[in-house]
């Protein structure tokens, strides 16, 4: 990695860890955590169901409402406060540092994501009082909630290069939801016919396909995750990231500063 | 070598709802500073200044016209590396800590890890921040934001300096140090570009001024030519407590100032004047030429009538006549 993206990403981790809403949002994450073991104590032979259920819908809904709140100020905030100035009158290209951003962004994330699923775990073993094999396909399902998340950052950081902060953050909110409901839009599509069937096809392929991100379901009921899901998941959110990235940063080559 | 040619930098931006009417920020502005100067860039607020120097950092983008900077073009990425700028209120990110913040800028303008860190201690040092060096700057004043702003100006050992309103918002000690610091960069050989409203420091300060007015270049000049000439009158003190008859019919214009006389008078009737007051047996104090003042030649300048619209690509080293 180039060291100028290195160390813009450094300063954006160190800003996000030093910033005291993240670390709210983490305690509530836990605290959510503790909800989930409460109710898997009161649910009989379905704890481990519930935890992994309510423990990783807790683990993406943080971490995506964490996205889009960061993300969305990545660029503008540095604008607004033409802390970008002195920044980008040095050494560093535009494109640097709207990656080194990104990065930041999604470092953060890993990190808090990896104390959540730890919180997951601990209910977990919890509840269970043992690890069994299948637990292994909650880490698939975390890495899934990951990628999600380099969509969303990557998304909230596209929106943000040429939007206010509030429009971003309901931009991105909005195709995350859709997204989350893609599967159901691409079968929508299949039964259409004519320009609506045209427009629900392009619509459906053009949202980021969430839905297939989501597997939370199926590891909380012990179902394996195809390494071929894996594979297509991560080239497809690698890619999609990558298309987002690009446009934020021709969008942003371009911007004045004003 | 010139240190900065703007050749023809122009700047408009789209203003209204559908951005359909365009308004312009900067007129084609042609300016050439060489190496070495301290060059001030005068202008009310809302001039064009810091339009001008955002056009010059890469900030926003010309309409027409470019620029080189130390004989390279704007986009070349070596430029910034032989470049400070200290932005207008300049405002760092509040989570790190002066010496954290400085060392964050030293890695962007490629200062070698080696020395570093020293480095970072010399600029808190130079700037009164070693202090406060640990402390979040979230906890900074103005004045200390100040400071840091202009250590991490010029951090990485520029040749030329931007300075974009230096001394808006430092208390009279935060001004002479800046102005300390000016001279010690102009002392250094850098050339130093500040856009500043306080004509007293840029008459204290620069080798040569430019005026602009509602973006447009009214005027450059030499200090030294600006303020060397006279207006053909003199200044005269003596010890009295009433104007003598005979000095208004000499034309003088005159205040009393408790025990004090201050006249101001044409400079032919110094011998008729001198005279009077030694037949009124009154002690003089001092005699001296009035001369012009920065703050004449701006105020000239920023009337409409006074536009030289010829003046700019005409201009030289030498300066714009008064």
């Amino acid at each position: 990695m180039n060291s100028r993206v290195g160390y813009i990403a450094f300063n954006t981790f160190r800003e996000a860890v030093r910033d005291r809403v993240l670390y709210n949002l983490i305690a509530f994450a836990l605290l959510l955590s503790g909800a989930a073991i409460l109710v898997g104590e009161i649910s009989i032979d379905i704890e481990r169901l519930v935890v992994v259920n309510l423990g990783l819908t807790a683990v993406s809904l943080f971490g995506v409402v964490i996205a889009i709140f960061i993300g969305i100020g990545l660029v503008s905030k540095e604008i607004e406060k033409r802390t970008l100035y002195t920044v980008l009158s040095r050494p560093v290209r535009r494109w640097e540092f709207v990656i080194g951003k990104f990065f930041g962004l999604t470092g953060t994330l890993v990190v808090n994501t990896l104390c959540m699923a730890l919180g997951v775990f601990l209910a977990l073993l919890y509840v269970a009082h043992k690890f069994e094999k299948m637990d292994v396909w909650v880490l698939a399902a975390l890495y899934f909630i990951v990628l999600q998340f380099l969509i969303v950052c990557a998304l909230a950081l596209f929106f943000s290069s040429f939007s206010t902060p509030l429009m971003s953050a309901v931009f991105t909110f909005a195709l995350f939801v859709i997204g989350s409901l893609a599967e159901d839009l691409r079968g929508f599509a299949r039964i259409t016919r004519g320009l609506g069937g045209a427009l629900a096809t392009g619509i459906a392929y053009l949202v980021p396909n969430f839905s297939a991100l989501n597997v939370i379901g199926q590891v909380a009921h012990g179902d394996p995750v195809p390494g071929r899901l894996i594979l297509y998941n991560t080239v497809y959110a690698l890619l999609y990231s990558a298309m987002a990235i690009s446009g934020a940063v021709l969008i942003f080559q371009r911007r004045n500063l004003k | 070598m010139a240190a900065i040619e703007i050749l023809d930098l122009e700047k408009s931006y789209l203003a209204g709802f559908w951005r359909q009417r365009p308004k312009l920020a900067l007129r084609p502005l042609r300016l050439t500073v060489e190496e070495g100067e301290v060059f001030g860039f005068l202008g009310p607020n809302g001039a064009g200044k810091t339009t001008t120097l955002k056009l010059l950092m890469g900030l926003v983008f010309p309409t027409a016209g470019t620029a080189r900077i130390l004989g390279k073009e704007l986009d070349d990425p070596a430029v910034k590396s032989q470049i400070g700028f200290l932005p207008e209120q300049p405002y760092f990110y509040d989570h790190l800590t002066a010496r954290e913040l400085l060392n964050y800028y030293g890695r962007l303008s490629g200062v070698p890890a080696k020395g570093r860190s020293a480095r970072v201690e010399q600029m808190l040092e130079r700037v009164g921040l070693s202090g406060s060096a640990s402390v979040q700057l979230r906890k900074f004043s103005k004045g200390m934001l100040q400071r840091v702003g202009l250590a991490q100006a010029i951090l990485h050992d520029p040749k030329l300096v931007f300075l974009d309103e230096p001394m808006s918002g430092l208390d009279p000690m935060g001004r002479r140090e800046v102005r300390d610091l000016i001279q010690q960069l102009r002392s250094e050989g850098k050339t130093v570009f500040f856009s500043t409203h306080i004509l007293s420091d840029a008459e204290a300060l620069c080798d040569r001024v430019a005026v602009i007015h509602q973006g447009e270049l009214r005027g450059v000049g030499a200090v030294a030519d600006l303020t060397s000439g006279t207006q053909g009158k003199i200044e005269i003190i003596f010890y009295a407590t009433k104007v003598p008859a005979g000095l208004t019919a000499l034309g003088a214009v005159a205040r009393i100032s408790g025990d004090m006389v201050n006249a101001v008078l044409p400079e032919e009737q110094q011998d008729a004047a001198l005279e009077l007051l030694r037949r009124e047996r009154l002690k003089l104090i001092s005699l001296a030429l009035v001369r012009k003042s920065l703050e004449e030649y701006y105020i000239q300048k920023l009337q409409p009538a006074q536009i030289e619209k010829d003046e700019a690509p005409k201009e030289s080293r030498q300066g714009v006549g008064v």
